[in-house]
């Protein structure tokens, strides 16, 4: 266990111009001592707020100077006041940054030159605070003795600068030069420098739960024979998930001081036909289907005949990047490093995964990650070029599917797909607007929502919810934080900035719920999306005002509808337009009927269509109409519909009924006879 | 690459209305007869392949059937058969027709699910059947009999069964006689070939297919338009390609991949709420998942009948039965936190179920180590909403065009994650859909889920880890000699996967031989020792590990080697002198006389042991009666 503790340092800017950000900074930083708490717990923790009103650290009462320093809590063990003091941190009123010497000083005097790297000191700054005077004609030599004490003792150093306003006059070459200095820092030692500038990424901004990386493989990239790489492959990605849960059993008696509380599981195998007979775990047997029959094998049969492919990693070529889709990754991300101190390993990767980079190329490898292991992953490697000197280059290697993982389902073309269904110009160009303008990666500020620095919101929650219970029993489960909601809603602010693209977006396309289809209750969800719905159509102008210029048939009255539209006499287009109207709604109705609840209503449709064809003389489109409807659906689930519409007695318009007609009355009479 | 047994159906009729996306037939399962020609030249020899010399035309038949019926019992069990010969001796059939013999197994319909049995019994037909079934063509002058038409109307009565809305049913018919009706002449002939047309029009009339397998491959050989163009209602273009289609079908029905199909079939329905009240309705689907042998099922291995498991919640400090716990726990600060279950669903429940857009990112900030599991893609769908399948489709083309990911929240309660949706074009091959229109949705990692193992392993000394431009030109030379063209994911099936089917087959059938399963995933070890490839990757050594790498390596293995090796002798030699200093302190044989080795610690006696090498294993009571054995007591 203390092999693996680690001693963390915080530095925390506590200055004026930090103080807006200071409510994420202590959610982040009692989040971080908490998780300790639950995965780390020999963890040594210690504070050091600077920017403070008062003085009060070692190197002050011993030397003088470092003014402004608190260190608010001394190296020791987490524990839950950490938590609580981390939550409450006081507003400062002044500026500083010797913090870093003030840090180090606090492991040093703990642990000398013992405990080598598992030493970490985490800042948290603005960098807006200007280094002090007397310190600034010696910075050089100063960061020069810090660098070199610092990789003695292999501290690492992970700096978290906050981008705020850096408008203001003189600040921006302050910043600069801070930044410039902790540059230095990095180039000597361990240094990790993050950026972060909004609220929602300070509190992703740095990892609360700390995982000694495990390698999951140490071996060779095997390039064919001929040559081999030595590589060390690690997790890169790996979903942390809810911590699960114990069932809780409070039936021992309160005075049992040793109770575990603890529910075992019990499980029992029983004859399926005889459920009193029970089977003992030994005695059960493996059964695969096999056709309609279940055929056991035991597990000593396969073992002696399961295949058992060799462990090692071995390329099988190169190809070009666009050949991998990017939604064929299958699981979580692994890293192939090359073997640490290995010069050569290091310039090989860095020269394939350099060599990929510049001409778009990936490699498909085959991964046998341990012995015994009973299936390959084929996997792709794309390059990850390290900014550092100090990070070799490495690839990311992620799973791809084998051809039985790939469903073949087919799906109609967006292209072949009806004109109601195609955006026309006006609309494409909305939609165009909105992909453009809901932007968040705008060139020049920092990207929102990037996965390396947005927190889970459910396990935020939950952490949050097991500290209130810890302090109180009975706590209840508080409502979401805001902090949270910025991560599942979008930006208010985005939103009314383009407040005129999404109304322009909102009026070209006209949404409405689906009331033909019956939905299965108790989905709330679509309900209150008809609210909303209905209120649009309210109040969008061009509904309800404009019935007259732009007539349609609607589900309320479809009949009269229709009429209408016949009845209109300032052009000719009109009864064309009404005919595909009724056309279109007959056939939508029919085919969205769910056990035929759409057919009296299609049937008056369909009779008021075959009037309306005889007034106006028009026999053919419906004759067509009723000679599709027979071919289309004569043989599926709505023949019932064309039965019933041959006991309604609808049948083609004969020449008796319109000249036009190519239809006999016999013709008319057989087609009702042929249904 | 097809897989499906028939992909497109390639005699079915498509009615092409503009019905389109909400029209699509589904069904769930295939009914198939295979009929299969069994007149006497069926069994003339092959001249074309002098190899296998008792190969006909009627194994090649019966081998394809076969492992049709091998694929189909693990990919569709829920499939049906029935296996039908005509032109035979004997006749067994319900409407008791000459020259017709359906073959069956005991405990299954003439058209059911295939059985193990049913395969084994039916692969080895062909020593029974000259003296069972018999072979024996049947249209002959004057006989009036038509074996062909015959076995239309068995097959077609087997799949009365079923209604044809859930069942795709369908009749694949074997032969090699381009024309049946050759040998008779004048109005019996007409009368029987307008007889057997009407026969199949009647079929296809019911929604049945009618599917022909010649199995002579050449045009000259089988002629389709003699007989067939006109049975199988073919036009001028389907005949000409006619051959062509068969032989690939012939090829894909023997060297078909083992895999479970999955109906197509829609995850859950979502509300994609885009901003400010619009939403639209979109449905999900999972078309890459990883497959796993198909579930299993625990057995009693007495009796071989199953299992059903139960399970009881038993109090740890008392004892006693529980039912269904309601509170949960977690040790925090060494306390008991104790959650009730309704408090952790209401802590889980952050989200409303919808997909929450967020906004719009340009493609490359979506890294390549952004993925934790596999994509889900998402169809718009009008069936909630109408109007969503418009706006879906206009969203689809901007971000297709402008290169930009979609940032969406996904509040589903079991877990709820920030994702990407990415647009992806329809992609398709001559007849087939590669890659269906609409997006993509990738799970995204939180912070807490990205690891960074490579600052961690950052080491003091300073090695220079960077290629140089030369080195770099090395590596782009070697790309150019391993380079797979058109790899695509499908390329490989899943060899554990195909062995497992593999395995359980032979189990399941009796065979005496374990099959061997080719792993294609194994690199071309020959191919990589082409002399070219061999250049390129001399040179790519030479220029990242330098000429000598061998050399050193042998050497410092050597070195290691050796180093290692004196420090175990090193070593050995101390713990063998502690050792024998140890066992010398103990009286062994006294010590044994009196019952006192028990009060010996475990180190002690495996000191006897290793002296005396033996076994160190096992427990103290082992140890001692191990070295009782020895002493021979």
């Amino acid at each position: 266990m203390a092999r693996n503790k680690e001693t963390l340092v915080l530095l925390l800017d506590v200055g004026p111009s930090m103080h807006n950000f200071l409510p994420e900074i202590e959610k982040l930083c009692s989040r971080l001592v908490q998780m300790k708490l639950v995965f780390n717990k020999n963890d040594e923790v210690g504070v050091v707020l600077f920017g403070t009103h008062d003085t009060d650290n070692d190197l002050a009462n011993e030397i003088g100077g470092y003014q402004n320093l608190v260190v608010s809590q001394r190296l020791k063990v987490v524990n839950g006041d950490a938590v609580q003091s981390l939550e409450n941190l006081p507003r400062g009123t002044t500026n500083v940054l010797d913090a870093i010497v003030v840090g180090m000083d606090m492991l040093i005097k703990k642990y000398g030159v013992t405990n080598k790297g598992k030493q970490r000191i985490c800042l948290i700054t603005n960098a807006m605070s200007p280094v002090k005077e007397p310190y600034d004609n010696a910075q050089q030599d100063q960061v020069d003795i810090i660098s070199t004490k610092m990789k003695e003792s292999r501290m690492k150093l992970e700096c978290v600068i906050i981008k705020g306003n850096k408008n203001e006059a003189g600040i921006h070459i302050i910043v600069d030069k801070n930044e410039r200095l902790l540059q230095k820092f990095s180039m000597k030692t361990t240094t990790k420098i993050v950026h972060v500038g909004n609220p929602t990424s300070i509190l992703g901004a740095i990892r609360t739960r700390r995982i000694a990386p495990v390698t999951i493989f140490r071996g060779d990239l095997e390039m064919g024979t001929l040559m081999k790489i030595k590589i060390w492959v690690y997790k890169k990605t790996s979903e942390e998930k809810l911590p699960t849960l114990k069932y809780f059993t409070d039936k021992a008696p309160p005075s049992d001081k040793f109770a575990t509380h603890e529910i075992k599981v019990d499980y029992l195998h029983k004859c399926f036909d005889d459920p009193n007979k029970v089977v003992p775990p030994e005695q059960r047997i493996k059964g695969y289907r096999y056709g309609p029959q279940v055929i056991p094998i035991s597990s000593d049969e396969w073992d002696t005949v399961k295949f058992k492919p060799e462990k090692g990693v071995k390329l099988l070529g190169f190809t070009d990047a666009s050949n991998i889709m990017r939604h064929h990754f299958m699981k979580d991300v692994n890293i192939f490093l090359p073997e640490p101190g290995n010069q050569k390993a290091s310039i090989a990767v860095s020269a394939i995964a350099r060599g990929m980079k510049e001409t778009n190329k990936v490699a498909i490898v085959r991964c046998v990650w341990r012995n015994g292991q009973e299936n390959v992953v084929i996997g792709v490697l794309t390059p990850n070029i390290s900014s550092s000197d100090k990070i070799p280059d490495s690839f990311y290697f992620n799973a791809l599917p084998f051809a039985e993982d790939v469903r073949e389902f087919q799906f109609p073309s967006f292209s072949k797909l009806r004109p109601v269904y195609q955006p026309n110009a006006k609309q494409q160009e909305a939609a165009d607007a909105l992909v453009k303008m809901l932007d968040l990666a705008p060139s020049g500020s920092e990207e929102s929502l990037n996965p390396d620095f947005t927190i889970n919101p459910l396990l935020e929650r939950y952490y949050h919810f097991l500290e209130l219970k810890s302090r109180k029993n009975d706590a209840e489960l508080p409502p979401l934080d805001a902090s949270l909601k910025r991560i599942m809603e979008p930006d208010p602010d985005l939103l009314s900035q383009n407040q005129a693209i999404i109304d322009n977006f909102r009026s070209l396309f006209e949404l409405k719920i689906n009331t033909k289809k019956r939905r299965v209750s108790g989905k709330k969800v679509w309900e209150d999306i008809d609210t909303v719905l209905n209120e649009t159509d309210y109040k969008t102008p061009n509904n309800a005002s404009n019935e007259l210029a732009v007539p349609r048939i609607g589900d309320l009255d479809p009949v009269k509808d229709f009429e209408t539209m016949l009845e209109r006499r300032d052009s000719s287009e009109w009864i064309i337009k009404a005919i595909e109207c009724m056309k279109n709604y007959i056939f939508n109705i029919l085919e969205s009927s769910y056990d035929g609840d759409t057919f009296p209503k299609a049937i008056e449709c369909l009779k008021s269509f075959r009037k309306g064809c005889i007034v106006e003389q028009e026999p053919k489109p419906f004759n067509q109409f009723l000679y599709n409807l027979h071919k289309i659906w004569g043989k599926t689930d709505l023949c019932n519909f064309i039965n019933l519409m041959a006991f309604e007695g609808i049948t083609l318009i004969n020449k008796k009924e319109a000249v036009d007609s190519d239809a006999t009355e016999e013709e008319a009479k057989l087609f009702l006879k042929r249904i | 690459m097809t897989m499906e047994m028939d992909p497109e159906g390639f005699f079915r009729e498509y009615s092409d209305d503009e019905n389109d996306f909400n029209q699509e037939k589904e069904s769930t399962k295939e009914f198939i007869v295979y009929l299969i020609d069994a007149s006497p030249k069926m069994f003339a020899p092959l001249d074309r392949d002098l190899n296998k010399k008792n190969e006909t035309h009627f194994h090649v038949a019966l081998a394809s059937v076969v492992s049709s019926l091998k694929n189909q019992i693990i990919s569709h069990t829920y499939d049906e058969v029935a296996i039908c010969f005509f032109n035979t001796k004997e006749k067994k059939n319900l409407q008791d027709l000459n020259g017709v013999y359906v073959f069956n197994v005991n405990e299954r319909d003439f058209l059911d699910r295939p059985t193990a049995r049913l395969i084994k019994e039916f692969d080895c037909i062909n020593e029974k059947f000259s003296s069972q079934i018999g072979s024996h063509y049947g249209i002959i002058s004057g006989s009036h009999e038509n074996p062909l038409y015959n076995g239309l109307w068995v097959a077609q009565a087997l799949l009365r069964k079923g209604s044809n809305k859930t069942v795709d049913k369908r009749i694949i018919l074997f032969t090699n006689e381009d024309d049946p009706f050759g040998n008779i002449i004048g109005p019996t002939k007409a009368d029987m070939i307008r007889m057997t047309i009407q026969r199949a029009k009647d079929i296809r009339d019911l929604d049945l297919s009618i599917d022909l397998l010649p199995l002579s491959r050449t045009e000259d050989k089988f002629n389709v338009s003699t007989f067939y163009a006109d049975l199988l209602d073919l036009d001028d273009n389907e005949v000409s390609q006619f051959i062509t289609y068969a032989v690939e079908r012939m090829d894909d029905m023997s060297n078909q991949l083992r895999k479970r199909m999955h109906k197509k079939r829609k995850l859950r329905t979502l509300v994609f709420s885009i901003a400010n009240g619009i939403s639209i309705g979109v449905n999900t689907y999972a078309l890459i998942r990883p497959t796993k042998p198909g579930s299993i099922t625990w057995l009693d291995s007495i009796s071989n009948r199953p299992i059903k498991t139960e399970r009881s919640f038993i109090c740890s400090d008392t004892g006693a039965l529980i039912q269904g716990p309601s509170q949960k726990f977690s040790v925090y600060k060494s306390e008991n936190i104790v959650f009730s279950v309704e408090e952790l669903s209401e802590l889980k429940n952050i989200c409303n179920g919808q997909l929450h857009l967020l906004g719009f990112k340009p493609l490359s900030c979506l890294k390549d180590y952004h993925n934790l599991k596999p994509s889900t893609f998402i169809f718009p769908s009008d069936d909630e909403v109408v109007g969503s399948t418009l706006i879906f489709i206009a969203l689809h083309q901007s971000m297709l065009r402008l290169k930009r990911f979609a940032l969406a929240f996904l509040g589903i309660s079991s877990n709820p994650r920030i994702v990407a949706l990415v647009a992806q074009a329809e992609i398709s091959s001559s007849n087939c859909q590669m890659e269906p229109p609409g997006m993509h949705i990738i799970y995204l990692p939180y912070t807490i889920d990205i690891r960074h193992p490579e600052e961690s392993i950052i080491d003091d000394a300073a090695v220079r880890t960077k290629a140089t431009d030369d080195q770099i030109q090395k590596a782009l030379s070697l790309f150019k000699k391993i380079y797979l063209k058109d790899f695509s994911v499908c390329q490989f099936s899943n060899p554990a996967l195909q062995n497992h089917y593999a395995i359980l087959q032979a189990i399941a059938l009796d065979e005496n031989e374990m099959p061997e399963v080719e792993d294609e995933t194994l690199p071309d070890v020959e191919g990589m020792l082409r002399s070219s490839i061999v250049d390129a990757m001399n040179e790519f050594k030479n220029a990242v590990y330098g000429e000598n790498h061998d050399q050193e390596e042998y050497e410092s293995i050597e070195t290691k080697k050796s180093a290692t090796d004196t420090l175990k002798k090193r070593k050995n030699n101390a713990v063998s002198e502690n050792l024998l200093h140890q066992y010398s302190a103990f009286e062994w044989e006294d010590l044994a006389e009196n019952g006192k080795l028990k009060h010996l610690t475990v180190v002690q006696l495996k000191c006897y042991l290793t002296v005396h090498d033996l076994p160190l294993s096992g427990k103290k009571e082992v140890l001692i009666s191990r070295i009782l054995t020895h002493m021979n007591k």
